[in-house]
Formats: structure tokens, sequence, C-alpha cells
């Protein structure tokens, strides 16, 4: 589960800011373990031009949203809508299992939910 | 005296003990599993399983109303559960032992029967900042329906027990109930429930001792304590899930009105009008969890066949071993009373790693066969608001886990150090 990329990626996260212009931002947690997370968005041409996030959490939490900041750059909104679990294992190189999955899932679900809001320019 | 107290001091043969739980020769990830995770749940010995296994192959049938054969004897192995769990805990009688699912439905039962008649607006009930959810939420409903006053007990500055000068002063407050844990499934802490039951009483409340953690682990006497109620689980003292017990002392639960009907509870029934059956019956609706008192039954004569004391010195030695291991590594915090304060803190040892989320030394653990829990522990106002942390670890021993077992635990501390890079 721990191989080096993933260490890395949690030891000097890429895109770990808080993005003060954002288009749009999201805040979401992990009940079950407390992981917390806030992704901030910025959207060009239904685009994402700059993705990136703030948060405290486990090892598999940090790196994934870190990687999808890299991975989520330059994908259309419609793109990131359709990603699901199956992209994140993927992108992580390791299937974390049904529990940890959540973790891994973390970032992505806030994104997503943070493009929503920016098509329907609504907060909840 | 209850029999556990009775049963003579002798070391535990951990070695033997883990031969009588099937679990404890099977695999996890590959590896022999290491249990340490009996503060969620306990690990059950074959007697148990057999126990159940044999009421459903040999005499399966409801009880009280059969007149035949296996409905009797049925009925007498489920009531006979209760003489054993009553004297387990020192209670007078079968009759102060009302059989719920666990824990959390015994503190419901309290708050919403004696609450409910017992609790009005502007009324204060104490609880305190240690206490598992469900020693919180039903008092959170309770005051949010009545109108009254939830106020909680501080932890003292190392947060390792109770401060005494916030008990006062909150019991200054006249509260009508105080709902304490006698054991912190998250720091360990034992807390000195008889003295605070003393003195909750000279402030006229009534008090409920959440007793999931220390019934499994260590001699309990309830007449001792002085306590009004007491909840427990079953599936956390060997027995199987959806069997627990609040006790009440005769008299309080007397006046307690059930908080379901429906069949068994009741004496009689007209159109339009019932009697209640006798205690404690009378809270218990329908058709009950009759191999879970069966099962809870062979748990509490595995219990008393090795001793609580025991049970209760075998773990101090344990944890005492453990944590003088798990102290002697940079960057890694325990919760709870210090090992110079063993008197007062059972077999659970919450951590902390610098540099390493308590899920990520779960998995860690996870990978080498080793169960323990990290999150919260169902104890979110004292893991965040009093410890200041998101998550912690969490090691727990019972009575099948031995010094092996805790050094398993501490070199898969290590492996986190290496996998993290930590100095
Ligand atoms: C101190 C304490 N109280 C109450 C409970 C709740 O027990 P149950 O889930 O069996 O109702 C637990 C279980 O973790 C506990 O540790």
């Amino acid at each position: 589960m721990y191989a080096e990329e993933i260490i890395a990626y949690y030891e000097h996260p890429e895109n770990k800011y808080k993005m003060d212009d954002a288009d749009d931002s999201y805040s979401d947690f992990n009940p079950v373990c407390g992981d917390k997370l806030t992704v901030y968005i910025k959207v060009k041409d239904d685009k994402i031009e700059k993705m990136s996030f703030e948060g405290d959490g486990c090892a598999i939490s940090m790196a994934s949203a870190s990687m999808l900041t890299e991975v989520a750059e330059g994908k259309s909104v419609d793109e990131i809508e359709k990603m699901g679990p199956a992209d994140v294992i993927k992108m992580i190189k390791v299937d974390p299992g049904p529990v940890r999955i959540k973790c891994a899932t973390l970032s992505l679900r806030a994104l997503q939910k943070a493009v929503f809001m920016y098509k329907h320019g609504k907060r909840d | 005296m209850s029999a556990a107290e009775n049963s003579e001091q002798h070391d535990i043969d951990v070695s033997l003990v883990k031969k009588d739980f099937p679990i404890l020769s099977t695999q996890m990830n590959g590896k022999r599993l290491v249990y340490l995770d009996s503060a969620a749940t306990s690990q059950k010995p074959v007697q148990v399983i057999d126990a159940i296994s044999n009421y459903y192959r040999t005499f399966n049938a409801n009880i009280h109303r059969g007149i035949y054969k296996i409905s009797e004897q049925a009925t007498e192995e489920y009531t006979k559960s209760k003489d054993k769990l009553a004297e387990f805990i020192g209670a007078k009688s079968y009759q102060e032992i009302v059989y719920v699912r666990n824990t959390t439905e015994a503190i419901n039962l309290a708050a919403l029967s004696w609450g409910e008649a017992n609790v009005n607006k502007g009324d204060h009930i104490l609880i305190t900042q240690m206490e598992h959810h469900s020693n919180i939420v039903p008092w959170q409903m309770l005051a949010q329906r009545k109108g009254a006053v939830l106020d909680y007990v501080a932890l003292n500055g190392d947060r390792s027990a109770l401060d005494q000068e916030s008990l006062e002063k909150q019991l200054e407050k006249n509260p009508k109930i105080l709902a304490v844990t006698h054991a912190s499934n998250v720091l360990g802490t034992i807390n000195d429930v008889k003295a605070i039951t003393r003195k909750a009483h000279d402030r006229g409340a009534v008090v409920l001792i959440d007793g999931a953690q220390s019934c499994p682990h260590m001699p309990v006497d309830v007449r001792d304590i002085g306590c009004d109620f007491f909840a427990l689980s079953g599936h956390k003292m060997l027995g199987p899930t959806g069997i627990g017990a609040l006790y009440g002392k005769r008299d309080l639960l007397a006046a307690m009105e059930p908080i379901f009907g429906g069949g068994d509870m009741i004496r009689s029934v007209g159109f339009q009008t019932h009697t209640w059956n006798d205690l404690p019956w009378k809270f218990e609706a329908g058709t009950s969890n009759i191999e879970g008192g069966i099962g809870l039954s062979a748990a509490i004569d595995y219990l008393n066949g090795i001793g609580m004391k025991n049970i209760r010195r075998h773990e101090v030695e344990v944890t005492r071993y453990a944590m003088e291991k798990l102290g002697g590594i940079r960057g890694l915090k325990m919760y709870g009373p210090d090992i110079d304060h063993m008197e007062s803190r059972g077999g659970v040892i919450s951590f902390s790693m610098e540099g390493a989320h308590p899920h990520d030394v779960a998995q860690i653990f996870d990978d080498r066969g080793i169960a323990i829990r990290a999150g919260h522990h169902c104890a979110m106002p004292l893991v965040e608001d009093v410890l200041g942390v998101g998550a912690v670890s969490r090691i727990s021993f019972y009575i099948y886990n031995d010094k092996n077992d805790a050094d398993a635990a501490v070199d898969a501390v290590g492996e986190v150090k290496r996998v993290f890079k930590l100095q």
C-alpha cells in the first residue's frame, strides 16, 4: 500500500495551498477517520485551469488529493464529473480496499462537488 | 461477593486461553492474527460458540409460554443467564437485570424511561468529557426534549483523569442524574466510581455507570459502588453481539415505565387496558434474544473460571509491559494515566505518532496481521476537543493477549517509522 510514490506525495504534496482567487471550493471530511480537506478550483472555458487543496489526514487521502491536483488540470468539467473510484485506483496505483477507498476518493468527491457548484452557481 | 472474586489467585496461561478462541489460530493478510481491538469487541471462546450452537441444535423454542420440554429448557437457560449476570455484577437478583441489545440501548432505556419521568425544564444532567457517544447523545436528546441543561465534568491538566474540582463544582448545581463511564475506551482511565457515586448521592443525584469497558476486565460489584444504574455489553465480555444489560436498583426499576409495549411485558391485556408484567420482564417486549442470553451465560462461566481479579492482574501486567516499550519510542505519545498509575488504568493504550496518521498506522499493523483501531473511537468531544487531535490509534488487550502480542505491536510501530522515514 505504501509505495514510495505515495509517501513522497504525502511528505511533499503538490498544490497544497489555499487558493485566494478560486472560482469555487468545497470542504469535505471523512467522519470515520477524521480526514478533512478543502478543494479549490479555477475554471476557464469549462476546463480545470488549476486545482489546489488544503487539509489534514492520512497518507492515502493526502497523497491522492495531491496527485489529483495534477491529473485534474486541463480536464473538462464533464470529464471530472465522470471520474470514479476506478480512476483514483489507477492514479494511486493501488487498490486500497473497501474501507480506505473512502480516504482515497475524498478529494475526488470534493472536487466533483466544487465543479457541481461551479456549474450550477450555487452553494449549500 | 461475586463468584469472580471468589476464585483463587493464579496466573493466566495465555497459550491455553488462546486455544479456546478458534479465531486466534486463523490468519489475517497471511499472518497470524494478533487481535488488539477487544475494546471494540472481544473474541469468543469455543465454549460460547458451542453454547449457542447447542441451543439451536437441541432445544430451540420460544420461552415463557411453552408447556413442553424444550421450551421449558430454553426458558430455564435464559433465566439462569440473568441470575448469573446478577451475581457477576453483584446485583441482588435477576429482577434488577434488564436485557437490552448493548450498553447504548441500556443508557437510552434509562434516559427514555427514568429520564423522561424525572428530568424537567431547567434541570441539570451531568456527564463527563471522557464519555463515549453512547453516554452523551441520549442525554443530549433528553436535554433537548425537556429543555434541561447538559453539563460536563472536565478532565484534569494532563488529561488523564476527571478533575475533582470540576466534579465538585458541577455537583453544586444539584444535577438530577450523573452519568459517568467506569473505564474510558480512549484513555484507559478507570474512574473511582464508588467515591463519585457517594458524592453525587450526597447531592441527591441518581447515578448511572457506563460499564462497557469495566465489566469485561475487572471485578464489578454494583452494590459496593452504590450506583443506581449500570450499563454493559455482552459482546465486549466474550459473549455474542445483540445482548447487553441495564442493571437498576429494584425500587427505581419498579417505579419506571416501560418504553416498548407488546408480548411478554404484560401480565394481562384487555381491549383498552393492560397491566405490566413483573420486573424485569416489563421492560422486555417481544421475543427475547434467547441465544444472546445463553451465549452470555457461557461467557460469564468462562470469565468466572479464570477469575476477574486474575484477568485484571494479567491485563495490568501486559499493559505495563507494552507501555514500557512504547514509552521508549521517539515521536510516540501515549494518552491517559502514566505507567506509575496502573491502578487507575485499564488495558487500553491510545497513542499518536508524529508524522504518521493513525489510519496509516492501523493499516501498517493490518499488513502484519495485527488488528488495532484508529479514529475518534466514538468519543469525538474527548479526542477532538480535549486531546486536540482528529484521531488516535488504539491498542487494547484482553485475556488472550500476551507479551508476544505486545511485542508484535511494538515491532509494527518500528515498521511505521521505517515506511514514513521517521527518526
Ligand atoms: C465506554 C463505552 N461505552 C459505551 C460503548 C457502547 O457499547 P455498545 O456499542 O456495545 O453499545 C462502548 C463501546 O465501544 C464503550 O467503549
